[in-house]
């Protein structure tokens, strides 16, 4: 079986979100960078215990990114992907990264992809939907646990207040969340092995974005907590009533 | 020229998120000085005509053997012909988990670009601009969609219901799309339970309550208050709670008009799931917990105290014996 497996960096999740050049960029300065945490702990950790079950399953990582992404990418094949493919292009636009991502896919000819249920900046959750759509195969997204026997999967996912089993053949898209799998730390093996494992760069195909940043703000300060005695709990639920509304 | 709700049921009823997505579709179709229309994939039990008064003049319905399973790759085909057939220019989904699922691949499909998590109306005073969350919630993005179509899905809770009068005509959409891939062999929902992104007022608690055995008394005050309960991250994974409560960066992001955090320290983590909820109540014992800077109300003290007065002044206020 052979896995793709997508993987996109993030800004550490405690960094402090600030923009510049007129709040139309993200201001990196001092910013550690990850791996999106749902593509780190959830889909390349599962993809590496597939390939643990089966030891002829190749794992792909792909990432849509400029050069500044590569130690991102070494950190993830230090966790387990046999090879990694960077398209060099730095986009923020879903359309953009889903259609190099599927061109990627075909040119690999890929069993499953695994994506993960968004990135914790841009929260789209869409990469995944997109490219399935554009390799004209099924998506289940969401999911929590996915099993894999012959040639079929067996995927619970998400639903509304609850969750239910899905079953479809392979070649499949799957976005994966909490529940997949637990966080791996690199070991040393890893890391050294990671050294020489191939990282290929290729150039993007052509494609026309969708949509475009038109620029950032940030949310109004809040007005500060107003503390109610613990004696005085009636208080606080009068205000709740009264004054804020919220009951 | 048109604007295009999806309707989005669940076991034959429509869900509250979906009002909000009509009544925001809606609004939008008057700002270009069009119609908004609506559409519903399978068999539904409720009076689908009333949802007029929602501001959509004609919901398309599609019941066809192909849609008896929730395949988004198949609903999206379907979408993408009624959207083509009526001239569809805006489209609007709920982001919920449908959503999630088929928005995108309509995009795709269509061309057309996507804004996910949208929290207003489009600007259309120069061009199309939409504003959406970006950053766990930390900030906004303000998205330029350049494409003749353009699909929106909008943040549950990020947009008022708004009922006025009007019934819809209801319409038969024929499709010939055929089964798709997927098949669902079993669900299981919590019963009674409020979903969790679609409540108004959230319970949360945390580390603070000790153990799952201390839950009740959580349990109780979401009663009283027609609340979901969550958890932060830590709690889920001791298996305190159920995975499908942690809210958080790695969870569920919520954005209820009501937040109560009962024990949870406040982690930037954890507060990039719930800072857009209206009105944050925080209950900690430590006052320098870094969530009261995040509040709006608060009390320092001991939550095995704190909450069952909570639960008791809420029963005295709505009448509740
Ligand atoms: C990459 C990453 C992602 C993460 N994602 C998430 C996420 O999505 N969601 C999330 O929640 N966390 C997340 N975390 C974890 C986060 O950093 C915190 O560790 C976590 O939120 C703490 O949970 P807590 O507040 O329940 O526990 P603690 O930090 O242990 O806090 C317990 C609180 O309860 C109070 N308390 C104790 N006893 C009482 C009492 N009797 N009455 C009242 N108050 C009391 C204490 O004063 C304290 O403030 C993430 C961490 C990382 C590194
Ligand atoms: N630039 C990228 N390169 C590779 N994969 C990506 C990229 N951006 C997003 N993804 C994948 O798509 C998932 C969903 O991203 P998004 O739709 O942007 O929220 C992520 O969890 C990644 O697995």
């Amino acid at each position: 079986m052979k896995i793709l497996v997508c993987i996109s960096k993030t800004p550490d999740t405690t960094a402090k979100i600030a923009f510049t050049d007129n709040n139309t960029k993200f201001d990196a300065n001092g910013v550690q960078w990850i791996i999106n945490p749902y593509d780190e702990w959830y889909s390349l950790v599962r993809a590496i215990e597939l390939k643990e079950t089966d030891p002829s399953t190749v794992i792909h990582l792909v990432t849509v990114a400029a050069a500044d992404a590569d130690p991102i990418i070494r950190k993830a094949l230090a966790l387990g992907g046999d090879e990694a493919i960077r398209v060099n292009a730095d986009s923020h636009d879903s359309f953009y990264i889903a259609s190099q991502i599927a061109e990627v896919a075909k040119q690999g000819g890929y069993d499953l992809v695994f994506t993960g249920k968004e990135t914790i900046d841009y929260n789209g959750s869409s990469i995944g939907g997109m490219v399935a759509e554009l390799l004209d195969l099924p998506y289940i997204s969401l999911a929590t646990k996915f099993e894999i026997s012959a040639n079929k999967a067996t995927v619970t996912r998400e639903i509304e207040g609850g969750e239910e089993v899905a079953e479809a053949n392979l070649p499949l898209v799957v976005s994966c969340q909490k529940g997949m799998a637990e966080q791996r730390i690199p070991n040393m093996k890893g890391i050294m092995g990671a050294r020489t494992k191939p990282l290929k760069v290729q150039e993007p195909v052509a494609v026309d974005p969708l949509t475009a940043v038109a620029g950032f703000e940030l949310p109004p300060a809040k007005a500060g907590v107003k503390l109610v005695d613990a004696e005085n709990v009636d208080e606080l639920v009068r205000l709740l009533h009264e004054e804020a509304k919220a009951i | 020229m048109s604007v295009l709700i999806f309707i989005d049921t669940t076991d034959g009823h429509v869900k509250k998120a979906t009002l909000e997505a009509l009544s925001y579709g809606s609004k939008i179709a008057a700002q270009m000085g069009t119609v908004a229309e609506g559409v519903v994939l399978g068999n539904v039990q409720d009076d689908l005509a009333s949802l007029g008064k929602y501001g959509v003049t004609k919901i398309h319905q599609v019941t066809a053997d192909a849609l008896s399973q929730p395949d988004a790759q198949v609903y999206c085909k379907v979408l993408a012909e009624v959207a083509t057939a009526i001239g569809a220019t805006v489209i609007v989904f709920s982001n919920n988990l449908n959503g999630k699922a088929i928005a995108p691949r309509l995009s795709a499909r269509l061309k057309a670009g996507l804004v996910s998590g949208a929290v207003a109306l489009p600007d259309t005073s120069n061009g199309f601009v939409v504003k959406k969350n970006v950053f766990s919630g930390k900030a906004f993005a303000n998205i330029s969609v350049t494409t003749a179509v353009k699909i929106i899905s909008l943040n549950p809770n990020a947009y008022q219901v708004i009922a006025g009068e009007g019934t819809a005509t209801v319409a038969a959409f024929a499709t010939s799309v055929s089964a798709g891939a997927i098949k669902v062999t079993s669900s299981s929902k919590a019963s009674g339970d409020v979903p969790l992104t679609e409540a108004e007022v959230v319970v949360s608690a945390g580390r603070g309550m000790k153990g799952p055995e201390n839950w009740g008394m959580v349990e109780d005050l979401a009663k009283v208050l027609h609340a979901a309960t969550a958890c932060s991250r830590p709690v889920a994974d001791a298996h305190w709670r159920p995975h499908h409560e942690h809210v958080g960066q790695t969870g569920i992001a919520i954005a209820p008009n009501l937040y109560i955090a009962i024990g949870i320290s406040g982690a930037i983590q954890h507060l990039a799931g719930v800072n857009r909820s209206k009105v944050i109540v925080v209950i900690n014992k430590d006052p320098e917990a870094p969530f009261f800077k995040a509040a709006d109300y608060g009390i320092v003290g001991d939550a095995f105290d704190i909450v069952p007065k909570f639960t008791a002044a809420v029963k005295k206020i709505k009448g509740i014996a």
